[in-house]
């Protein structure tokens, strides 16, 4: 199978999650026989494209129009699906990211192509699996269609390597653009010294046990800071309005595997776990011995949080000084 | 104005889910059933449109067995206006789903189709944007604002992504999904209740609807997820300190 892979960037700037893709768009590629090449989007993408080419890509294709200055779907969809189909390819992968779950579909729809949506492993002959039901089954699927459309589990998949150079094509897209019926008005990012939480080797979260928004502040981000970690939240923290939803970690928020995860005040329902239990290393800081997080942590201390924290912060600030 | 707000019956989002031997499914004995999450979120919103707008109709559709008869009374209760059950015993997948909402959009024209993000019983995310892209309308996923235009023929909808907010502009009719914050849903009242049973709740056989229903992806079968077995208790913060780094060796 020809595989196309979808490399989204922000700011001309690829993030860790297109490289995934990347290696995603490898595999499959190398387990039905076929190559792999990619495409950036975009206004002024050949710089981008020529960064991509030294990952082991057959052809990065530069693909330009004014109307992809910013990251819109249906204009984006009608370029990746026109961009596949002039150049004869029979996959598209891209990250299950904000911007690869919004787009691909629209994609499939294009190409008249089945989606395989977050999946976590490529079998041989390129069957897919993915998580269903919060991660509480994983099923075994197959695409239908001639066609096939794939978006990939983030921390499923290695980065790729450099590898051999490929070729740079600059690509005018095909974009109707009478229409288009969307316009990118405005981005506000949420600004953050700390490292992005689906990216960060340490990842810090804390739950309703937390009682409010201050004490996230006051109570968990000196430790959060103090190991240099991002930070997360369960749904409940999100719902209660104690930090924003970008926190969220879990079945409809964010999904994270870093070497160190740890939970403070978070009981561990079903949909947060779906999110953080493929961690290398899982702590829980719980003063609730029964709560379901214990059955999943590495190390468990029953504490009462606003304690153990601040002791935790300390302690951890020692280690760095010796 | 007419809104088409999607409702899909799934098992409780608290509820245990355990795979059956022969993985063909998950065990559904004694599981009990809700409104997805997010689409109780966008029945919630479309709702929330009426009564600011003084009149709208809210139109309810769900893809299922004669038990999404159950889902439906629900979202009826909260103030939807009348409802549509595309019945099938068997499992539709979510692009059968979004060709069935897109073809109903031929005979219902609405203003706007509302959905909740993903479903959370096969977390696909999919079936509101093939319909947006089916009827080549705009699309805004992950809303936790929705701001509609005076002259209703646009919204601005604040939307949750990676690393922040974005505000992105549609023209209408469109398809917004819902994300957890857009609002809180309500809870359907007695009065709320007792009408809804009177409320126009219309079965259209699948097959009847006039979709290809040619399977695009199979599920082959479903395993169990690995199991990750607990660890220890630690008696101290010191204690855990000292372990994460001489025995775990991450910090």
């Amino acid at each position: 199978m020809n595989v196309l892979v979808f490399a989204e960037h922000q700011h001309k700037k690829f993030s860790k999650v297109a490289l995934v893709a990347v290696k995603a768009g490898q595999v499959l590629a190398e387990k039905t026989g076929g190559t792999c090449s990619a495409a950036v989007l975009g206004t002024d993408v050949e710089g981008l494209a020529t960064e991509l080419a030294s990952y082991g890509l057959k052809t990065v294709y530069a693909v330009e129009h004014p109307a992809l200055e910013h990251y819109v779907a249906d204009a984006h969809a009608q370029a990746l699906a026109n961009l596949a189909k002039e150049k004869g390819l029979d996959a598209v992968v891209a990250t299950a990211s904000a911007i690869g779950k919004d787009l691909l579909p629209r994609v499939a729809v294009r190409l008249n192509a089945g989606i395989a949506c977050d999946i976590t492993d490529i079998t041989d002959g390129g069957g897919f699996e993915r998580p269903m039901y919060a991660g509480n089954a994983i099923a075994a699927i197959s695409i239908e269609t001639p066609h096939k459309v794939v978006s990939v589990r983030a921390t499923a998949f290695d980065a790729a390597a450099k590898g051999a150079a490929g070729s740079v094509e600059k690509v005018a897209a095909t974009i109707d653009t009478g229409a288009l019926r969307m316009k990118f008005v405005s981005f506000n990012e949420t600004k953050s010294d700390r490292p992005v939480l689906t990216e960060a080797r340490i990842v810090v979260s804390g739950g309703r046990g937390l009682k409010n928004g201050e004490n996230f502040t006051i109570v968990l981000e000196p430790l959060v800071d103090a190991m240099g970690a991002a930070m997360g939240a369960s749904r409940a923290a999100v719902d209660a309005g104690f930090v924003p939803n970008d926190l969220q970690v879990g079945q409809t928020g964010k999904v994270v595997a870093p070497e160190l995860y740890v939970a403070v005040g978070i009981s561990g329902a079903i949909q947060h776990l779906a999110g953080m239990k493929d961690s290398k290393v899982i702590v829980a800081i719980n003063k609730d011995e029964e709560a379901p997080i214990f059955q999943v942590a590495d190390y468990g201390l029953v504490a009462d949080l606003f304690k153990a924290v601040p002791e935790m912060k300390d302690a951890v600030d020692k280690l760095k000084h010796h | 104005m007419k809104i088409l707000v999607a409702a899909k019956r799934v098992p409780d989002p608290n509820a245990t889910i355990k795979v059956r031997p022969d993985g063909s499914g998950i065990v559904t004995d004694n599981v009990k059933y809700v409104v997805n999450p997010f689409c109780e979120i966008a029945i919630e919103e479309a709702l929330r449109i009426k009564e600011k707008q003084g009149g709208a109709e809210v139109v309810l559709v769900s893809v299922g067995g004669k038990a999404a008869q159950e889902q439906l009374r629900t979202g009826l209760a909260m103030g939807a206006d009348r409802a549509i059950l595309v019945l099938s015993e068997t499992e539709v997948e979510p692009a059968i789903v979004a060709r069935v909402i897109a073809k109903l959009t031929e005979s219902e024209k609405p203003d706007l189709v509302l959905m909740g993000k993903q479903a959370i019983d096969d977390d696909s995310n999919v079936v509101g944007q093939m319909v947006a892209e089916m009827l080549g309308w705009a699309q805004a996923t992950y809303a936790s604002e929705v701001k509609l235009a005076a002259d209703k023929q646009s919204a601005v909808v604040t939307r949750e992504v990676d690393g922040g907010l974005e505000d992105l502009e549609i023209k209408l009719p469109g398809v917004i999904t819902t994300d957890l914050r857009l609002n809180e849903p309500r809870y359907a009242s007695l009065p709320g209740i007792m009408k809804a049973r009177k409320k126009e709740l219309k079965e259209i056989p699948l097959a009847e609807v006039g979709v290809d229903t040619a399977p695009t992806i199979k599920i082959q079968k479903l395993e169990p997820p690995p199991k990750r077995q607990a660890g220890k208790k630690v008696g101290s913060v010191q204690e855990l300190v000292d372990l994460l780094h001489s025995e775990a060796k991450v910090i």
